[in-house]
C-alpha cells in the first residue's frame, strides 16, 4: 500500500508538469460552462413563456435540476468519454517506450502496487476536475434554489463514471506501448458502453436486458436523476475491479511471456 | 554473490540464452561481455527480474530471483542500457521517488539523496530536469537511482556507453570505488574497461558462456582481446566447458 501511495504521488504529480492535464481541464471547464449557460439560458426563456401563458401544471415541472444540471452532467459525461483516454494513455505506453517500465518492475514492488497507484493517480486527477465543475451547481444554489441533494447524487455518479473510464484507460494502456493506439481502444471501448443497449429493442427480452445492463448511460442516468441504487453502485464497481484486474494481469504479462 | 545456473531464454522459436552458468563473488566485479547479440542485456534482465528465465535459476546472496522476488529485487541496484528516467521530472524528485520505491524509509531519503548525488557528482545537477540533461549525467542519475537504496549487488548494462573520455574515466574510478563489498556485475564490449576494473571475466556467444575466468589467471602476456576474439570465434564449434583449451591456444600464439 505503501509504494502504491509512492507512484500515485509520483504519477500525480507527473499530471501538472505535463501541458496535457491543462489542456484537459480546460477543455472540460469551457465546454461545461458553455453548455451551463445555455440550458441556463434556455431554462429562463421557457420560465418566462409559461408565466407568460400562465400555464401552471407545466410551471410545476419546470426545475433546475431536470432543466439545467441533468443535460449538463449527460453532456459533461460524454466530453469524459474523449477526454479521459488523453489522461489515462501515458500512463503505461510512455513508460515501456521510454524504459522506465524496466525501472518499476524490477523494483521491489508488486504489480497490483504499481497498478494501485496509477489508478489511484488518475482517479484522484478525475475527482479534482470534478471538483472544478461544482461552481456550476454552486451558482444555482447562489441565485436560485434547486434540490442539492439530487445535484450531489448525479455529481457522485459522474465521479464514479469517470474513474471507471480512467480503469479502462489504464488497461488500455498496459497493452500498448503507443500511446495513441492506447487512446483510441479506450475511447472505443467507452463508446461501446454508452451506446451498446441501443439494439436493446431489437435483441429480444433477455439478450435486451442484457445490453440495458451492460449500458453505462442507463446506470449513470438513474444517479442524475437523484437515485443512488446499489445495483447502479455495484455495475460501476464490477467495471473498475474488471479492468483493474485485466490491466494488473496484462502488467504481470511479461513475467510469463 | 549472484548465481546463475543453466539459464535458458526462449522468445517463441528463438533461443537468446541457451544455458549460461556462472557466479559472481561479493567484493568482487564481474565483466560480462559478449559480441552484439550475444544475449547479454536479456540475461542482466533475468537476473534483475524483469522478465523470467524459460529454465535455470538466478539467486541473488542465496535468494532466488523468481521464487523470492521481492526479498531478492530489494538487494539489486540496476542501471539498464538506457538510463529509466522520467523525463519531466527533476533529478532530486525522481531520485527521492526511486529511493522510497526501493524501501529506503522516509527517515534515510534525505541521507541516502545527500550521499548519491555527491558520489556521483550530481550535487550542482539536483535541481535540474532529467530529461534536459546530456548524455554523461543521465547515466550519472542511471547509476545514481541504481545505488540510492545501498545495494549489495548491482548490475549495470552499459555503464560507460556513449561518455567522452573523461566521463568514462570518471565512472569506472567510480565503480571501482562502489565495488568493496558488494557484487558487481557489469557488461560492456569495450575490453580495456574490463581489464582494468574487472576482477573476473565472463565472455558468451551466441547465447553460451565460452569463457569464465579471473583475469589475474590469464596467461601473462596474452591481451583481453586475443582472449575475447579467440573465445567468439571458436563458438559454433566448442561449447562452454572449453575456456582452458582457449586460454592454452592464446597463450600458445603469443609465447
Amino acid at each position: 500500500m505503501k509504494n502504491a501511495i509512492t507512484i500515485a504521488g509520483k504519477e500525480l504529480a507527473g499530471y501538472f508538469v505535463q501541458p496535457v492535464a491543462y489542456v484537459v481541464m480546460s477543455v472540460f471547464l469551457l465546454l461545461g460552462g458553455f453548455f451551463f449557460f445555455n440550458m441556463l439560458r434556455y431554462f429562463e426563456v421557457m420560465l418566462n413563456a409559461y408565466t407568460a401563458m400562465q400555464n401552471p401544471q407545466v410551471l410545476a415541472r419546470l426545475n433546475l435540476n431536470s432543466a439545467v444540471i441533468e443535460p449538463l452532467l449527460h453532456n459533461l459525461a460524454i466530453v469524459l468519454v474523449i477526454l479521459v483516454p488523453a489522461i489515462t494513455m501515458r500512463s503505461f505506453a510512455e513508460e515501456k517506450r521510454t524504459g522506465t517500465y524496466e525501472l518499476l518492475l524490477t523494483a521491489p514492488v508488486r504489480t497490483g502496487e504499481i497498478v494501485a497507484g496509477k489508478f489511484i493517480a488518475a482517479a484522484v486527477f478525475m475527482l479534482i476536475m470534478i471538483g472544478l465543475a461544482g461552481i456550476f451547481p454552486l451558482i444555482l444554489v447562489m441565485f436560485g434554489n434547486p434540490e442539492v441533494g439530487v445535484m450531489m447524487a448525479g455529481y457522485i455518479g459522474l465521479a464514479l463514471l469517470s474513474i471507471t473510464f480512467v480503469s479502462v484507460g489504464l488497461f488500455t494502456s498496459s497493452l500498448t506501448q503507443n500511446q495513441i493506439i492506447a487512446a483510441i481502444s479506450c475511447f472505443g471501448i467507452l463508446l461501446l458502453l454508452y451506446v451498446i443497449s441501443w439494439p436493446a429493442q431489437a435483441g429480444g427480452s433477455q439478450f435486451g436486458d442484457l445490453l440495458r445492463y451492460l449500458s453505462l448511460p442507463d446506470h449513470f442516468g438513474q444517479m442524475v436523476s437523484g437515485i443512488v441504487d446499489t445495483r447502479d453502485l455495484i455495475y460501476f464497481a464490477s467495471v473498475i475491479t474488471v479492468a483493474l484486474f485485466l490491466t494488473q494481469r496484462a502488467v504481470e504479462s511479461v513475467r510469463w511471456r | 554473490m549472484i548465481e546463475v545456473k543453466n539459464l535458458v531464454k526462449s522468445y517463441g522459436n528463438f533461443v537468446a540464452v541457451k544455458g549460461i552458468s556462472f557466479k559472481a563473488e561479493s567484493g568482487s566485479i564481474l565483466g560480462f561481455l559478449g559480441p552484439n547479440g550475444a544475449g547479454k542485456t536479456t540475461t542482466m534482465r533475468i537476473i534483475t527480474g524483469f522478465m523470467p528465465a524459460t529454465s535455470g535459476t538466478v539467486l541473488i546472496d542465496g535468494l532466488d530471483i523468481f521464487s523470492n522476488s521481492l526479498a531478492a529485487r530489494a538487494k539489486i541496484g540496476y542501471l539498464p542500457e538506457n538510463p529509466p528516467l522520467y523525463t519531466d521530472m527533476r533529478v532530486e524528485a525522481y531520485l527521492r521517488f526511486v529511493a522510497r520505491l526501493r524501501g529506503v524509509s522516509k527517515s534515510k531519503v534525505d541521507a541516502a539523496l545527500d550521499h548519491v548525488l555527491n558520489v556521483c557528482g550530481l550535487t550542482d545537477m539536483a535541481g535540474r530536469i532529467c530529461g534536459q540533461l546530456s548524455k554523461g549525467y543521465r547515466q550519472r542519475v542511471g547509476l545514481a537511482q541504481a545505488l540510492i537504496h545501498d545495494p549489495p549487488v548491482l548490475v549495470l548494462d552499459e555503464p560507460t556507453i556513449g561518455l567522452d573520455p573523461r566521463q568514462i574515466h570518471e565512472i569506472r574510478g567510480l565503480i571501482h570505488e562502489l565495488a568493496g563489498n558488494r557484487t558487481v556485475v557489469l557488461s560492456t564490449h569495450i575490453l580495456p574497461e574490463v581489464s582494468q576494473i574487472c576482477d573476473k571475466v565472463v565472455i558468451i556467444a551466441d547465447g553460451h558462456v565460452v569463457l569464465q575466468e579471473y583475469l589475474a589467471q590469464l596467461p601473462a602476456g596474452t591481451s583481453l582481446e586475443d582472449v575475447f576474439l579467440h573465445a567468439i570465434a571458436k563458438e559454433g564449434h566448442a561449447e562452454s566447458g572449453s575456456a582452458e583449451e582457449t586460454l592454452e591456444e592464446v597463450g600458445a600464439g603469443h609465447t
